[in-house]
Parts: C-alpha cells; structure tokens; sequence
C-alpha cells in the first residue's frame, strides 16, 4: 500500500503534502524548545537533556513505527528512501557538523524554527549554512573522491552488524531508556538539584516502551519472513495447489482464452529464447512490488505459473495464496513437460504404435502453439515494462 | 527559566516520531532540512552565473537530477512549511519576539562570528555527509540507515568532543 507516492498522491499533490508536514514539523520543534541555542547546546554541557529526549524518542518511534508498518504490509520497505552508506563522508561531515552545532548553537532544521519566531542569531546561522553549501558546491571537483569513497550502498544498519532487524530494534530501544535515566540523573547532579525520586509516570512509560522494542522481534519484515516460510515449505506434500496440465494449458492457449495470464519464472534468458504466449516474466521476489501486484490482483484473469519444472512455480502459488491472491494455477511438470509433450511433439503416428485422442490433439496443438510462441517473440520485442522505483530522498 | 512553556519532550519526541511515520507511509522519504539549503544555493548560482553552473560538477549533476528546476523540490516545500509552522507555534505560545540571543558571558560579536562559523561548517557537513541531523540523523534512524546512524553518531559524538573547547560561549 505505502508509499502512497506517487501512485495515490501524485507528485503535485506531493508538494502540498510536504508543505503540511513542513508545518507540523515547525510547530513540534518550537514546541519542543529547539527555537533556542541555548537548549540546543545543553545536552553537550549537561544542563538541559531536551534535544536527546525528543530527538531519541521521536527516533524509536519512527523505526518501530517503521518495522510495524512492514510487517504487516502496509509499506514497501523495498521503495522507502534508506539513506546511503559512505563511510568516510558519513564520519567526516557528521564530525563538521557536530563542530559547527557546539559553535553555532543550531542546526538547520531547528535555526529556521527559531528565525520563524525572531532569533536574528539564528537567521546568522543560516547565512552561515548558505555560505557552508556554496564552499561545499564551489569544492566538490576537489572533494569528490572523499564524497563518493567507501560507498556501501543502501545498507541497513542490522545487516552491518549481523543482527535481525528486531533484535536491533529492542536494542536501541533499550538504550534509549538507559539513556533517558542516565542523563536526568547527569541533569540533576549538573542543575544541583537533589530530588533523585523517579517519577512513577516515567518509570510506566519505560516499561511500556521496552516491552513494545522488545516485541519487534516478533515483527519480523513481512517480506523477509513470507519468503523463508515459503522456501521451507514442502511443495510435494501440498493439495491445496490447483494445477493444470499441459493439454489443458495448450487447449486454452490456442482457443485464445482472453482469461488466461501466464506468469513465467523461468530466467530471462530462457524467457527469451521461448516466449509463451501471454506471458509476464516475474522472480518469485517480485510478486510483494506493487508493479506485480496490478499484474496478479486482475480479477477477470487465471494466472498460470510456470517455471522448468514445476517446484518454484509451486512456492509461488503458495507465496501468491499469503499474499491474498485466489486465481492462481500451476503448470503440471513446467515449461520442461509442456515443451517435452507438445512444443517438441514427436510424431509416433508412422511407428507401429496406434495414435490416440492425445497424440492427434497433441500433434495439431503442437503447430498452432509454436505458430503463437512466435508471435509472442515478435510482439515481445520493444515493449519493456515499466517498473516502480526506490524513493529518491535524503537532504 | 521559565521551561515549564515548552512541551514534555517525551511528548514532542513522540509526536516528532508519529510525524516521520506518516511522513514516511505517504512519501516515502523522511524529514530533511539542508537539502532545501542547497536547493536554493544551486538555484541562486543557476541565476548569477548560468555558465558557471553549467560547467561545474556540483550544479550540473543536481540541475540533472531536478529537470532544472531546483527549487521544486520537497524539501523547499517542507522548508517553508517549517518556519510557518515554528511561526505559528510562537505565536500560540507568545515567543515571538525580535532577539539577538546570546550568553550574558560573551559579547554580541563574539555569537554573530560563532553562528556565521557554526552555520558554514554545518552547512559543509551536511553536504558532505549527505544530510543534517532531520535528513540524515532522525531519518536516517527510523529507517535504520547505516549511514544515516553512523553520520548521527558522527554529529553527537563530534560535539561532545568539541564542546569542551567551546564552552565559554555557553556556559
């Protein structure tokens, strides 16, 4: 369903919705008292936790928010903008910018919130921040090779470090919590004042929220999960997979079953090289991206599964029944049986053996679908399809 | 100190949180600031200096990526909607006021060079560690970006390592 961009709300819209978000984004952070240096830099001197507290909170709120959202299928985790790994730039210009936060007393997002109610210091940061970019843009020939080094690409911090995504989850979560507690305690000492007594209400809350960081585990990706459970499965012993049989397929093929949507999981190569007729090619992967789901959610329409023999077709349509879709087929044996029974038939009929209802269908279906698998080359050629893209985002 | 004004950051924080999901759920990108520093950066250099944005790197690839319309980009529209959000919530909560805001402790002078340098070297690093503290850091987390955590860690831990040097401007 989610990302709602650009399919739902279409990339106008998409402005009107950030100038929204913008809005509820300024009003918090005033709220929350980042419209003032002097609060902003109280975490590094140890007289005011305030930007730790929203900032951590808000930080676990959104990645369980986050995990919550994919696991129940609600947001492609596949199209959501991750921001790159470059490490050297990542550690380098996080290290300019905490500089910048201890002498300047802001950063971008919070010296625009106090500029909005009047801080001229702040308005000086954000001339400061134009010149900073300029510098930067004016560098960058120089500054490339640094700025594009060590790139790791879209990784995601549990796959660095080896973790499942909820263990992660529960970790920082936790650490969070520590956190809150220590730095009151750092507060207090700092601010001299001597009530240490926890207040009931905080101690709830932290309770409540490591018990929900600790049920991410439990909140494993959608996508990741479905995809093990369906690999683990014994497709041999499963009844509850429809299956059709080559002649059927063929018979339908060749009566041009508007109806029919063959689903081809073989690779691309061999898709190629043999097209059937009304085919879509798809990796077993692919059926969670939205572009599969306008393909497979067609109500009118049998979707035939194939693959070479039978196996990976059957994960599918056990995948396609998790995923709620109902008209699903599998061929009987795969492409390898319909290509050894019909596209290849070998006439016997000039053996000593007395043909049947079978082989004469066989032999007559066997021109007509090789006529049509053709066809099917030829059309094929040209017409790529579109695909739906990751998210480009980031500052 | 009259805190008491401002919300329970808890609170803020939660609701901050809420907000990234929405945000993410609808399109699919978080929160971000510095980005709509450099949008109007590279659209004021397109204006002052056409051939030289053509020619440079920098300029070139980003006009490439925005058709050539650097301003229309979702972080000038969240921008925007940021200082009239802030405005607003001043408004309600009767702290707008002209104010130069510095410690008692230094003079006016000393805060203008202080936030002049602070917001040229946030500026650079934000460019250079592809994102500030909404973009990369806050982002970055709920998505659980290597990079953004790590640029996160980056910014905090280099502040805590430098604010011992700077604390005569605060403290």
């Amino acid at each position: 369903m989610g990302p709602l961009v650009p399919d739902i709300i279409g990339n106008e819209l998409n402005y009107v919705v950030a100038l929204l978000i913008g809005i509820a984004f300024g009003f918090i952070l005033e709220q929350a008292g980042f419209s003032t240096s002097k609060k902003l830099v109280g975490l590094f001197y140890g007289y005011d936790f305030t930007v730790l507290r929203v900032f951590f909170t808000a930080g676990v709120t959104g990645m369980i928010g986050v995990i919550a959202l994919g696991h129940f299928g609600l947001l492609d985790l596949n199209l959501i903008y991750v921001n790159p790994t470059f490490l050297w730039s990542a550690i380098i210009g996080g290290f300019i910018m905490g500089l910048g936060f201890v002498i300047g007393g802001f950063c971008p997002g919070t010296s625009f919130c106090a500029a909005a109610i009047g801080k001229t210091d702040a308005m000086v940061f954000i001339v400061g921040l134009v010149i900073g970019v300029f510098l930067f843009a004016e560098g960058y020939p120089a500054l490339e090779s640094i700025y594009k080094a060590e790139n790791w690409g879209y990784v995601r911090i549990f796959e660095t470090l080896g973790l499942s995504q909820g263990v992660f989850a529960f970790l920082l979560t936790t650490v969070a919590i520590v956190a809150f507690w220590a730095v009151t305690f750092v507060e207090k000492r700092v601010n001299k004042d001597s009530n240490l007594k926890p207040i009931p209400v905080y101690v709830t809350l932290s309770i409540i929220a490591i018990i929900i960081g600790f049920s991410t585990i439990f909140l494993p990706d959608r996508r990741e999960s479905l995809l093990a459970k369906v690999e683990k499965s014994d497709v041999s012993k499963t009844a509850d997979i429809e299956l059709i049989t080559p002649d059927e397929l063929t018979l339908r093929l060749i009566r041009n079953d508007k109806t029919l949507q063959i689903i081809d999981f073989r690779k691309k190569e061999d898709i190629d090289s043999i097209t059937l007729p009304n085919s879509l090619p798809m990796k077993i992967e692919e059926m969670f991206d939205k572009d599969s789901k306008k393909i497979l959610s067609k109500r009118s329409k049998d979707n035939i599964f194939v693959c070479y023999d039978g196996s990976v077709a059957k994960k599918a349509a056990l995948l396609g029944k998790e995923l709620g879709y109902d008209n699903i087929m599998v061929l009987e044996g795969g492409f390898n049986l319909l290509k050894n029974e019909i596209i290849n038939f070998k006439d016997y009929s000039l053996s000593e053996k007395k043909p049947d209802d079978t082989h004469r269908f066989r032999a007559e279906a066997s021109l007509i679908l090789n006529e049509k698998i053709a066809e099917a080359k030829k059309n094929k050629a040209g017409s790529e399809t579109k695909k739906s893209k990751r998210v480009i985002g980031g500052c | 100190m009259n805190e008491t004004k401002y919300m329970n950051p808890y609170l803020a924080g939660f609701l901050l949180g809420l907000l990234l999901i929405i945000t993410i759920f609808i399109t699919g990108r978080g929160l971000g600031a510095s980005g709509a520093v450099k949008s109007v950066v590279v659209a004021s250099v397109n204006t002052a200096a056409p051939s030289h944005a053509n020619n440079q790197k920098f300029y070139a690839e980003y006009n490439t990526e925005h058709q050539g319309e650097p301003l229309k980009n979702w972080l000038v529209f969240e921008l925007v909607g940021v200082v009239i959000g802030a405005f607003i919530s001043g408004l309600i909560s009767d702290r707008l006021s002209l104010k130069f805001e510095h410690s008692p402790k230094i003079r006016s002078t000393t805060r203008f060079v202080a936030a002049m340098l602070g917001g040229i070297l946030f500026g650079f690093g934000s460019q250079l560690g592809r994102g500030c503290t909404s973009g990369a850091a806050l982002s970055g987390m709920a998505v659980l970006s290597t990079g953004g955590i790590i640029t996160m860690m980056a910014i905090f831990g280099g502040a805590y390592l430098f604010a011992y040097f700077f604390r005569k401007l605060w403290i």
